[in-house]
């Protein structure tokens, strides 16, 4: 996985609550059976006027001039800011794929679904909750001042804001560690390999219907 | 010390570590595969050379991407090349790892969360997951059912077990007595439209009181379904007689001597009389009519008697804008009657509502009547196929057909178009399914979720109707 130790970057405004994965990256391409090359269709509905199709050449596609991340301001953004319940509704991992291949590595947010919250920790990339207030103002500043930036420094759990103003974060430590390092979450899990086992055994044991198994 | 919710004897039973930071890794006893979000997670596995914990925990079936017209040419016959490829990546994954998978034109095929029941691969006491949110569903067995993403998927096949931090205990009672023709879909949608689309994040939701406890295993299971549409991954239903009526003799339930001793341990499967919940929220089952989403998320629902919001009478500025933003989707006016809402078209189908009890609710309503000449479409779509076999031999396709409708193979179909059933830029759908986010259906499509017998109501007059008085 992607290490995440440090991040500073324009800030891009999605304004709305509620921003499902759906919206995110709608299923036509989920077709795909690869992880990368998602970034283009990233918000696709909202982004051109056109409907998107899987294999289309983006470049050549209509675009939505009002949508943030068409507008030069925002161009090379890295790091989101967006309302409450972001990245509700579907599980698909191709959300964070597609914030990530477009260049995301951090969103902050009031509040997050819980999967897609997540499903972002396996992808290097950081989920950041803020108090409602603070993500208010931090959008109001977005507004006001063009390339506005901020920098994420995960292994203090900060924000920081281009006045040298410090915002905290909470984060867990296993996954703070697994970002810091870009660990391999399954490679740290095996190394419970035995106590995998132990627990087969016993469990087996005590309740040996769980292991009936599917057969063809 | 107090007792324990369901959730926390689920939880405490798969503990295989716990960790310091307060998160566990927890066993996973239940996979279920489908097209859309395993490929990346096999291809994991194959990078890394790495082989599944345990190959026989896992069963497989395309859905998301099959066509249900006519597919006697199997996976040849998908028109889509993408999707062609990706159930074909499916058949050829699951091959390659030895994984049970009920391929295309398995009569058993179906949408993953109908067929884990169905075929007795869904237990209580169970830990399942899935890459696909509505795995909640499997939650009305009093299992500890959610969905994962698809780095998870890869986790549980490499190791049977996932990392998590324990959720917080929730539980919705809803007391009393439904009133007739008012179902489990209008309960959630209820309960949603109450709490909201947030309102159950981070907590793993129980439902239970009377209304609950006097639906079918189906009813239930279009309940825990959309607990993930009020924001909770996991819904759980406590395990009772129907429970266990519905799990016996299925083709992966354990038999005989076996089957004893899991009743005599599933019977613990609820929460203890004295048990803490971290928030409780109570609704009266006679006070729910049946729902009609007039918005573009879950929770911008109404009563079928009652008519689109005002924005201008909204809570907060998001709220407004939220609103605005909706109504302006959908096409609508604020104070319009829900009654007055027309559709193009209409779905029946999906893992919210594709069961045999659904479609024999939706088969009375429309029997011996005929589909609206404004309705382009309606389409029944069984959620698998020995739902679809039952159907046929109660005589439920030919109801249909008389009335117009279409009665098609199994699959996700026009619950979110990835196959070729979807809705036309601007088209209000009658959907049984459980999302009506903006371009769900198809791009421009405008969903209204229903129940089946509100939906087959609405088939049959071409706008919205209150089904009770139809029955
Ligand atoms: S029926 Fe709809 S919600 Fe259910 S699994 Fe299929 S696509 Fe997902």
């Amino acid at each position: 996985m992607k290490k995440f130790t440090q991040v500073t970057g324009v800030v891009a405004p999605i304004d709305r609550a509620n921003v499902d994965t759906d919206m995110i990256i709608p299923k036509q391409f989920l077709k795909s059976i690869k992880r990368s090359g998602f970034g283009p269709n990233l918000f696709d509905e909202l982004r051109y006027l056109d409907e998107g199709q899987p294999d289309a050449d983006c470049s050549k596609r209509p675009i939505n001039p009002d949508f943030v991340l068409n507008q030069p301001r925002y161009k090379g953004a890295s790091i989101m800011l967006a309302r409450r319940n972001f990245g509700c509704g579907s599980s698909r991992e191709h959300a964070p794929w597609a914030l990530d291949d477009y260049g995301f590595r951090a969103v902050i947010a009031p509040s997050f679904a819980d999967i897609f919250f997540n499903n972002c920790f396996k992808n290097g990339l950081l989920p950041i909750v803020l108090d409602e207030k603070e993500v208010d103002k931090l959008f109001e500043e977005t507004f006001a001042e063009e390339g506005y930036q901020l920098t994420v420094d995960l292994e203090r759990k900060k924000v920081i804001k281009p006045d040298g103003t410090e915002l905290s974060f909470e984060v867990d430590e296993f996954r703070q560690h697994c970002l810091l390092k870009g660990l391999d979450e399954i490679g740290v899990t095996l190394e419970d390999r035995e106590a995998i086992a132990a627990y087969e055994a016993r469990r087996k044991a005590e309740a040996p219907w769980m292991f009936l198994g599917v057969q063809s | 010390m107090a007792g324990k919710t369901l959730y926390d004897k689920l939880w405490d039973s798969h503990v295989v570590k716990q960790r310091d930071d307060g998160s566990a890794l927890i066993y996973i006893d239940r996979q279920l595969l489908h097209e859309v979000t395993s490929p990346q997670a096999f291809e994991g596995l194959r990078l890394a050379g790495r082989k599944p914990w345990r190959v026989d925990a896992n069963l497989a079936t395309p859905d998301h991407n099959v066509p249900t017209t006519e597919r006697s040419a199997g996976v040849q016959g998908i028109e889509d090349p993408i999707s062609r490829i990706q159930v074909q990546t499916l058949d050829e994954n699951c091959e390659e790892f030895g994984i049970v998978e009920f391929k295309m034109l398995d009569k058993r095929q179906g949408i993953v969360h109908v067929i884990g029941p169905e075929q007795g691969a869904t237990l209580p006491g169970m830990t399942i997951v899935c890459g696909d949110s509505h795995t909640s569903t499997h939650g009305a067995f009093a299992a500890l059912a959610h969905g994962i993403g698809t780095s998870e998927v890869e986790h549980v096949l490499a190791t049977q077990c996932l990392v998590q931090k324990k959720m917080k205990n929730l539980l919705i009672k809803v007391n009393g007595q439904l009133s007739r023709g008012v179902t489990a879909k209008d309960v959630i949608l209820a309960i949603i439209g109450v709490i909201g689309t947030a309102g159950g994040t981070g907590y793993a939701m129980e439902f239970a009181g009377e209304a609950i406890e006097s639906l079918s295993m189906e009813g239930r299971m279009t309940i825990c379904n959309m607990a993930i549409e009020a924001g909770a991954r996991a819904g759980l239903v406590a395990v009772d007689d129907k429970t266990i009526e519905y799990v016996k003799g299925r083709p992966y339930s354990p038999k005989e001597e076996l089957w004893d001793k899991a009743v005599a341990a599933w019977r613990d499967l609820k929460s203890d009389s004295d048990a803490v919940f971290d928030k409780v929220v109570e609704l009266n089952g006679a006070d729910i009519e049946p729902q009609v989403t007039w918005g573009t998320s879950p929770e911008m629902v109404a009563g079928v008697n009652s008519s689109v919001p005002d924005p201008e009478k909204a809570e907060d500025a998001t709220a407004k804008e939220g609103i605005s933003r909706a109504l302006k989707y959908m096409g609508l006016q604020a104070g319009a009657a829900i009654t007055d809402i027309k559709l193009d078209r209409v779905f029946i189908g999906s893992c919210t509502n594709s069961r045999i009890e659904d479609l024999r609710e939706a088969a009375a309503v429309v029997k011996g009547r005929k589909v609206a000449a404004n309705v382009k479409q309606a389409l029944v779509v069984p959620g698998s196929g020995l739902v679809k076999e039952q159907a046929e031999q109660e005589g439920l396709d030919k109801i249909f057909i008389e009335a117009g409708l279409e009665w098609r193979e199994p699959g996700c179909s026009m619950c979110l178009a990835m196959n070729a059933d979807k809705l036309g830029q601007g088209e209000h759908c009658a959907s049984t399914s459980n999302r009506n986010f903006e371009g769900r259906q198809g791009f421009g499509g405008r969903t209204h979720l229903v129940s089946p017998a509100m939906a087959a109501a609405a088939a049959v007059f071409g706008h919205f109707v209150d089904v009770r008085e139809l029955i």
